[in-house]
């Protein structure tokens, strides 16, 4: 079990990671990752965000939308209503956690601006929330899942707003100034974790 | 039906849940905000064009409340949005001279040529990186209205080849300026009688005047005429000071070219 749950994790982080292997989250990806403590903090908001929204949809579908009964069949299925009802619950979270920071952490509420309400619509979160479901994770390993890809998120935001200063230091031509010369790096950034590619099923033997 | 009605209580039961949490945690979490932020916000141009330093309307409507900043800082918005903020910060409004966009470039079609033919993107900035723009003069208007795209009050025009400012519509908020590749237009305090000089071609004479009839040759005559030393003539271009100036207009009757005149008089 908890070899299970370790592979989860780090498949999330290093292999399987959201922005630069799944290419979900761009927006907050290249929008905030400009300053180093932003970029952490933006990353912990996600994290926290995608912890607690797997935490209440898995739930909801499990228990609501497709509940099955004790002999395995479906009572009844309401699974089309997944993408409306996750982003209901997504949005209502987003919107507590904008409240929480306003009043407690002032300072990270000012620097994350405009994309803090945009967590809402960050489709990281719910890919992660419905791939978990796909995935057919039980709810352990669905709360492990979205923590993973939480930190996964933060691994490459750090990583990237690292790779940013030194392009913006760069001498680099005029036509690639800007967000075409962040976007070559990015791809870069995400060639390199290319790389780990089956490193965790390799250490874990599952 | 059975399943539809399900479907739609089960989605309202959500959403009201989070409704009563979301209620209690903004009343729980209550930030109290400064009502002269929005009430400032809303007296303002509400163009965010940035003109005042600030990323926006509300951005500089916080900083006036916050940050003590000078409350006529709003240029589309002039003396009567000065007054307005300063009346809810309750301090004086101060001065504010009305600015306007100034096109400082002479060379309409009859005055000047092109140097090639351009098909490609219809935007100065592109043009500008094909040898340096398709004008026989290197310095002046484009004429491809990247200005015109940039305005939010639709106060500048391509007309004969150049832009022109409309400068009923026009309240100096710089938007035009920023785009300009070729740095042709400033933002000039308004004044009835004080000249400029509307030509940027800083090659010495006879090379501005086989590209344009109309171009500042820097032959220096302004300045020489000109009583209070307000103009300097430096790569050819002369230049007028607005501060040492006092309107007398000596230097429009003199200069040979006529390049220099009181916007908005012509």
């Amino acid at each position: 079990m908890a070899v299970k749950l370790a592979s989860i994790f780090f498949t999330m982080i290093l292999v399987d990671n959201y922005v630069l292997a799944k290419f979900l989250g761009i927006c907050p990806f290249l929008g905030v990752s400009k300053k180093l403590d932003s970029a952490v903090g933006m990353s912990l908001a996600v994290t926290f965000v995608m912890v607690l929204a797997t935490a209440a949809t898995w739930p909801i579908q499990t228990f609501l939308l497709t509940p099955v009964d004790a002999a395995g069949e479906l009572k009844w299925d309401m699974g089309y209503l997944q993408t409306i009802v996750f982003i209901l619950i997504i949005a209502i979270l987003v919107q507590l956690l904008e409240n929480f920071l306003k009043k407690f952490i002032p300072a990270l509420y000012k620097s994350l601006g405009v994309y803090l309400p945009l967590i809402t619509t960050n489709c990281t979160i719910l890919g992660v929330t419905i791939l978990n479901l796909d995935n057919g994770y039980d709810f352990i390993e669905s709360i492990v899942c979205a923590a993973g890809a939480g930190i996964g998120f933060l691994v490459a935001m750090v990583l990237f707003s690292g790779v940013r200063r030194r392009v913006e230091q760069a001498v680099t031509p005029k036509c690639f100034e800007g967000l075409p010369i962040t976007l070559v790096a990015a791809a870069v950034t995400s060639l390199s974790f290319m790389g780990f590619g089956g490193i965790v099923d390799a250490i874990f033997k599952v | 039906m059975d399943m539809i009605i399900m479907a739609i209580v089960l989605v309202t039961v959500v959403g009201l849940i989070g409704a009563v949490i979301l209620v209690a945690a903004s009343i729980f979490m209550y930030v109290p905000v400064d009502e002269r932020v929005e009430q400032i916000t809303a007296v303002l141009a509400g163009a965010n064009c940035g003109a005042c330093g600030c990323a926006g309307c509300a951005d500089y409507a916080k900083s006036v409340v916050e940050d003590g900043n000078d409350v006529n800082k709003c240029i589309p918005g002039g003396a009567a949005c000065a007054a307005a903020v300063a009346k809810i910060m309750g301090v004086e409004a101060g001065s504010s001279t009305p600015m306007k966009a100034v096109v400082a470039c002479s060379g309409t079609c009859d005055k000047t040529g092109k140097k090639y033919e351009f098909q490609g993107i219809q935007s100065c900035q592109a043009v500008k990186g094909l040898y340096g723009g398709d004008g026989m003069c290197k310095f002046g208007c484009l004429g491809y209205g990247d200005c015109t795209r940039a305005c939010a009050f639709d106060a500048i025009h391509i007309v004969d080849g150049i832009a022109k400012v409309d400068r009923t519509k026009c309240t100096g908020c710089g938007a035009c300026a920023a785009v300009c590749p070729n740095s042709v237009i400033s933002i000039v305090p308004e004044h009835k009688r004080k000249p400029v000089v509307l030509c940027q071609n800083k090659d010495k004479g006879p090379d501005t005047r086989k590209a344009c009839t109309a171009g500042c040759i820097g032959c220096m005559k302004c300045a020489k005429a000109c009583p209070k030393e307000a103009i300097t003539v430096e790569n050819f271009l002369a230049k007028i000071d607005q501060d040492k100036c006092v309107g007398c207009q000596i230097c429009v009757k003199e200069c040979p070219m006529g390049v220099i005149h009181v916007p908005g008089a012509e």
